[in-house]
């Protein structure tokens, strides 16, 4: 039986002894934090200021941004620049096909990016943008090599390049690192430029799916029921079984 | 008053059986006493079917079944219909745990035997239940037409193409179409809202009848009709399904509904597991995704079916695959015939099967991992070990469960 035992085990360990290879860069941790209404504010400010001039978020109406604590008025006086009233989807005036022909391929659509990339790889992209000769934009990213879009927020965020650095790993082998370093400063300085892309990411999540808060809050109401109908209805059985033996 | 409902309630007798289904099924339906926690989940997976037809009606109401329009459609639904994310990951979330509990279900059969005469029907039915859900599972989760569903659609539909000789065309018939597009979400959408819930409903009724004529099977494996009161002719060890069990399911559907509403409120996506990332992308016919990988309760299949890399018999690798694979969920339906053990419970049952049953518990966790990897030379070999295992837990059980040492059984159940 012993033997048996130390089978099973190494049958269960079988699996670590593989390990799937990790994304090329390691993404950074980005600072969510979906219950801060002027972050979302912001960063739906930034969404619609620079975003949505090419990407469309047509799944998600304007007037929807009232979760954001801003009133119908606001919304329209601030956040609508394509002349659309404020209960029509976020749609972009740039046409798919003249899209393609511009830039090789239609921008995707925004509304549930959040959900498919995730927060922290969004956070990493926007500002992993490097200046690329080779590139029909001139420009390129260490999160998406080849990236068909040019950098959107480059006067803020100013021109990166990459510095290819070769390592000696400690172990006799040696591996390339791949940095990027600020050339030209843009208007914003690189921790206010973090912020800045923090609340848009912010943003995005809240896109990708806007009931997410009110979701978490009822859930904790039904969680904090439930509990309770399971203390009850444990006492139910039990009082009925008690003439069971 | 009461003598008014009586009196209703005989008229209604009279013309229908009322009372004496009541009895029969629920009231003077006799359980063992000794049922333990693998015995909820029969009840939680009709709970769960309730919740997907009853979400899936409001669904139904907003969604629309156009390659253009289905994306946009159930966003749709998560954004501008009221408490619409809720229904919808009710349903999402349904979908999952409805294979959890009718895994635990079947998990339950297997411990104790629940399969053995007098039960084999009762399995068949169950295995046709099963069948009926995979495939509403794989047509649900074609509706959303994201890059997932389309191409985990296009995977499954490609293994028709690969059949010799009508393959090609058996593939256009049911698509509609040489590839798969709109007329097949039509169609699909068709199978999952009404053929497949119509189907799924009636076998669960017969499942249901088939087992109250033979009597619930007990973690003792032993059948508690052989042992009757002389005077009432009531099993010994059998107590009224009514009341005994069905406040005890009560109290089981509330620890349910914890983890369902858990996952609901708290972690729709699952990490990934219950809503796959990559299908909040809309469906690109043009663009494979560098990796297609089916939902959480697939993979140990697909795993099984990309194990296959040789050709054999002048048969192609993929065509064995399928075989393969479509064989890892038929064996099932053998197991009545395949066990040979003189006893029913995991219980009393000797170390081979408890071997076994362990290692083939293993076999589908490594098998289902892996299915949601990308496969490499060393994945796939692994793939091979781990079913060839699978398989060799049913193929071998003539064999170990009759010469495996049992122990006796006992008269009566156990606590």
């Amino acid at each position: 039986m012993r033997k048996i035992k130390d089978i099973l085990f190494i049958l269960c360990m079988v699996p670590l002894v593989a390990f799937a290879s990790g994304p090329e860069i390691k993404l950074d941790q980005a600072p969510i934090r979906p219950t801060d209404k002027l972050s979302l504010q912001r960063g739906a400010q930034t969404f619609v200021n620079y975003c949505l001039t090419c990407h469309s978020a047509e799944y998600m109406r304007y007037n929807r941004l009232r979760d954001l604590g801003l009133s119908e008025n606001q919304i329209s006086d601030n956040l609508i620049f394509t002349g659309q009233k404020v209960g029509e989807l976020m749609t972009t005036a740039m046409k798919k096909k003249e899209a393609k022909q511009w830039l090789g391929v239609a921008p995707p659509d925004l509304t549930v990016i959040a959900r498919s990339r995730g927060a922290d790889w969004l956070y990493t992209y926007l500002r992993k943008f490097y200046r690329d000769e080779s590139t029909a934009t001139g420009w390129n990213n260490l999160a998406f090599d080849k990236v068909a879009m040019p950098h959107a927020l480059y006067q803020l965020q100013g021109k990166q390049s990459l510095a290819v650095k070769t390592v000696d790993d400690g172990h006799g082998g040696k591996h390339e690192v791949k940095e990027l370093k600020l050339d030209t400063p843009g208007t914003l300085s690189k921790t206010e430029y973090d912020l800045y892309v923090a609340d848009l990411v912010n943003y995005l999540v809240y896109l990708g799916e806007p009931a997410a808060t009110k979701r978490v809050q009822i859930g904790i109401i039904v969680m904090l029921f439930l509990f309770g109908m399971l203390g009850l209805t444990y006492a139910l059985k039990l009082e009925f079984w008690k003439d069971i033996h | 008053m009461s003598k008014r409902l009586e009196s209703m309630l005989e008229w209604v007798d009279a013309r229908f059986p009322l009372t004496s289904t009541w009895k029969y099924h629920l009231a003077e339906y006799y359980a063992p006493k000794n049922f333990n926690f693998w015995y909820y989940f029969g009840s939680l997976a009709m709970l769960v079917l309730v919740n997907q037809l009853l979400t899936g009606i409001f669904l139904t109401m907003n969604y629309k079944p156009d390659a253009s329009m289905a994306f946009a459609s159930v966003e749709y639904i998560m954004r501008d219909v009221d408490f619409g994310w809720l229904i919808r990951y009710m349903h999402s979330t349904g979908a999952s745990m409805f294979f959890v509990v009718v895994y635990l279900h079947m998990f339950r059969g297997m411990m104790y035997g629940s399969y053995r005469k007098p039960r084999e029907l009762l399995w068949l039915i169950g295995m046709g239940i099963f069948f009926i859900l995979m495939m509403l599972a794989f047509t649900g989760y074609i509706l959303p037409w994201g890059q997932m569903s389309y191409w985990g659609a296009q995977v499954i539909v490609s293994m028709v193409g690969a059949i010799p000789v009508i393959g090609q065309t058996l593939s256009n018939w049911i698509l509609g179409d040489f590839m798969l597009s709109d007329a097949a979400l039509n169609r699909f959408f068709a199978y999952h809202v009404v053929t497949l819930p119509v189907l799924l409903v009636t076998l669960v009724f017969v499942h249901i009848v088939a087992l109250h004529e033979v009597g619930s099977n007990n973690p003792d494996g032993i059948e508690i009709k052989k042992n009757k009161d002389p005077v009432t002719h009531i099993p010994v060890d059998g107590i009224p399904f009514h009341p005994y069990y069905t406040v005890k399911d009560i109290f089981g559907v509330v620890g349910f509904l914890i983890v369902f509403c858990g996952i609901i409120f708290f972690a729709p996506e699952m990490g990934g597991y219950f809503l796959e990332y990559n299908n909040f992308v809309p469906a690109n016919t043009l663009q494979t995704p560098d990796h297609i990988a089916p939902v959480w309760y697939f993979t140990p299949y697909y795993s099984m079916l990309r194990a296959v890399t040789v050709n054999f018999l002048w048969v192609d690798a993929k065509l064995w695959g399928i075989v393969l694979m479509g064989g890892s969920v038929a064996i099932f339906a053998l197991l009545p015939w395949l066990d040979r053990s003189p006893v029913k419970s995991i219980r009393y049952k000797g170390p081979y099967f408890k071997i076994a049953l362990t290692l083939f518990v293993i076999s589908v966790f490594v098998l289902g991992w892996l299915g949601t990897k990308s496969p490499t030379p060393l994945y796939t070999l692994l793939a091979q070990i781990f079913t060839v295992i699978y398989f060799a837990f049913f193929v071998l059980m003539p064999w170990y469960s009759k010469i495996d040492k049992t122990k006796p059984e006992p008269t009566r159940v156990k606590e």
